[in-house]
């Protein structure tokens, strides 16, 4: 299950990739046989040069153009200090973007993870049906983000489909506009992020199921432990490195989300929605690039002040356990 | 692998009992379940694309008084320029995965193997994107200054500067499972580091390189957010055409072309899924399962 840690996790730790070569007699030898001979540095080049060019030169150029007045309008570049920054914060659009994401990221999270756990449990033995519908369920996550928001900007319409379905059990007429509310359209746009995502959590979970010796759960069942005893304490925190997986996945996701939030509300009602890459897309748009980079790089250090704490406090739970 | 049964040991008849009921409701609740969360929004996508404009304006659940689906797809295969956006698609998607997959391999190989202090730093660097978020505004200023700007060149560098650090990290993940005496064995033959890498290492990479092309294949042909920066306007792909589509369409209240266009687009990715579904799930489980 290492794979799904590391991969999860992403975390830099500094430990050089073949720790435990080291700790080997056989270092010696080793480091003899694997060497700049063997294993040439310019392997190295040609990814590095990419990275270079497209990640890191970039993620550099954005602690420098988020201080310039950069835009559309005009050819010349000054610096402008932290005009932009306090600009952005003395509108209440720095500190509204970062709540709004912040929370989305949550939601997202908790949705995505209660989905996809409840999925997992229920589809959890091989039957053929169950087959069956795991891969219906895969079908929203191979789909474009962008078509699952249009088709639940369809769905959820006040004169809508669920509205139609709703009027037709209840008898009532039902007319809730599901993404015209300021304090709950963005639950409900999670939802729609989580509906999408959540094959996939089911098939990471479903993954740590069958990682789980099955012997240990028939000793609890000897021990007289009951079924919904044996599940929680046994066999649901072995699932820690899925849940690690899974949660961070999900996070990381929606903190980058843009499209299922562009196609449902572009942002509002009265810009409620509006997570950062929004407020990227529409500044951008506008032609005003230097905003535009101070809000891309307020999600950077988002991102990295953020995920590696959640990730660190993830794994130390999975070592408790 | 199947879930173990315990019918004998089971003490107490109540429950047993209670199991029993919670099991045979299982199937039709679970099919009622795919029903009203798969079932419906796909139903809704197809009896809308089936439907003229006037009766598509307020999208539902009804059957289509006139099925009008192949028109509808005909109509959107030539306004949302499908042919050429498909083509976009692919030019940009199969060279970056191919670059990503290639390059990203070689490095791992280097890093997974040479254990010295400035491999843990460039590996924590190559792995950083993992994590943190490319810079999509600045990348549009860079690209300029390159001349690449709105080229299919640039979108594939783009790409590829996103994507590596996955395919790094699963790799060396991989190759530090795989035993060097392999490589050793070719070495004391002579073998060049070239060599050894590709007929050694490659072959050996098949599953992981298998799940990295799935995911990444998955984000590329779905992306509309990077490429909307890189090329848009200046290169077709399908989800920057459905985007457009969308925000002309929903002003013309198009719900019928839209959700033709959405078939269109899903439709190469549901067939692959159809027949391959069995590679698709374990190759994205691999990644968290060994």
């Amino acid at each position: 299950m290492s794979t799904v840690l590391d991969h999860a996790t992403g975390v830099p730790t500094g430990t050089p990739p073949q720790d435990s070569a080291r700790a080997t007699p056989a270092r010696a030898r080793r480091s003899s046989a694997i060497s700049r001979h063997t294993h040439p540095m310019w392997f190295l080049v040609p990814a590095f040069a990419i990275l270079f060019v497209f990640f890191f030169l970039p993620t550099v150029f954005n602690f420098v153009y988020a201080f310039t007045d950069w835009s559309g309008f005009k050819s010349q570049i000054n610096p402008v200090g932290w005009d932009n920054f306090t600009d952005l914060a003395g509108s209440g659009t720095l500190y509204a973007s970062l709540r709004i994401t912040i929370g989305y990221a949550v939601l997202v999270a908790v949705f995505q993870n209660l989905f996809g756990f409840a999925l997992a449990v229920l589809l959890e033995r091989d039957t053929r049906l169950n087959h069956l519908v795991r891969v219906l369920f895969l079908i929203p996550v191979l789909m474009s983000a962008l078509a699952v928001g249009y088709i639940f900007q369809a769905l959820l319409k006040p004169e809508g489909a669920l509205n139609g379905l709703l009027s037709a059990l209840t008898g009532a007429d039902v007319h809730t506009a599901w993404l015209g509310s300021t304090s709950w359209t963005i639950v409900v746009v999670a939802a729609i992020h989580a509906w999408k995502w959540m094959g996939l959590s089911m098939l990471i979970y479903l993954a740590g199921f069958k990682t789980i010796p099955v012997d240990l759960v028939e000793a609890a069942h000897i021990d007289g432990a009951s079924p919904w005893r044996a599940f929680w304490c046994i066999r649901f925190p072995l699932l820690a490195p899925a849940v690690t997986f899974n949660v961070a996945t999900a996070l990381l996701g929606s903190m980058n989300g843009f499209d299922i939030v562009q196609a449902t509300t572009a942002g509002g009602p009265a810009r409620t929605t509006e997570i950062l890459n929004i407020f990227i897309y529409r500044t951008f748009g506008q032609g005003l690039f230097a905003q535009a980079t101070t809000m891309s790089l307020m999600l950077f250090l988002l991102v990295a002040l953020l995920a590696f704490p959640v990730i660190r406090f993830l794994r130390k739970r999975e070592e408790i356990l | 692998m199947t879930q173990p049964t315990y019918p004998a040991r089971r003490p107490v008849r109540a429950r047993r009992h209670e199991v029993s009921i919670w099991s045979r409701l299982r199937p039709p609740f679970v099919t009622v379940l795919a029903a009203v969360l798969i079932g419906v929004p796909l139903w809704l996508v197809v009896a809308t694309a089936g439907k003229s404009q006037g009766e598509a304006l307020t999208p539902n659940l009804s059957w289509p008084t006139d099925w009008q689906l192949g028109q509808n797809l005909a109509d959107v295969w030539t306004q949302g320029d499908i042919p050429a956006a498909f083509l976009g698609s692919l030019l940009v998607m199969v060279p970056a995965v191919a670059g990503v997959l290639t390059l990203g391999s070689m490095a791992a190989w280097v890093l997974a193997r040479r254990a010295t202090r400035l491999n843990a730093v460039l590996y924590a660097l190559a792995i950083s994107g993992i994590v943190l978020p490319p810079a999509v505004v600045t990348i549009v200023l860079l690209l300029r200054q390159l001349g690449l700007a709105g080229s299919s060149l640039g979108m594939i560098g783009v790409y590829m500067g996103i994507y590596l650090s996955t395919v790094i990290f699963f790799v060396t993940g991989f190759i530090r499972t795989v035993p060097i005496s392999l490589e050793e064995a070719a070495r004391v033959d002579g073998a060049r580091p070239a060599v050894v890498f590709i007929r050694i290492i490659l072959p050996v990479l098949r599953p992981v390189l298998a799940t990295a092309t799935i995911l990444i294949c998955l984000y590329v042909w779905n992306d509309v957010f990077y490429s909307f920066f890189v090329v848009g306007g200046r290169l077709d792909t399908l989800p920057l055409n459905l985007f457009q589509v969308a925000s002309a369409g929903l002003y013309l209240n198009n719900w019928h072309l839209i959700f033709a266009y959405i078939i269109l687009m899903s439709l190469p990715l549901l067939i692959v899924l159809a027949v391959a579904q069995r590679k698709i799930i374990s190759g994205i489980t691999s990644g968290a399962v060994k």
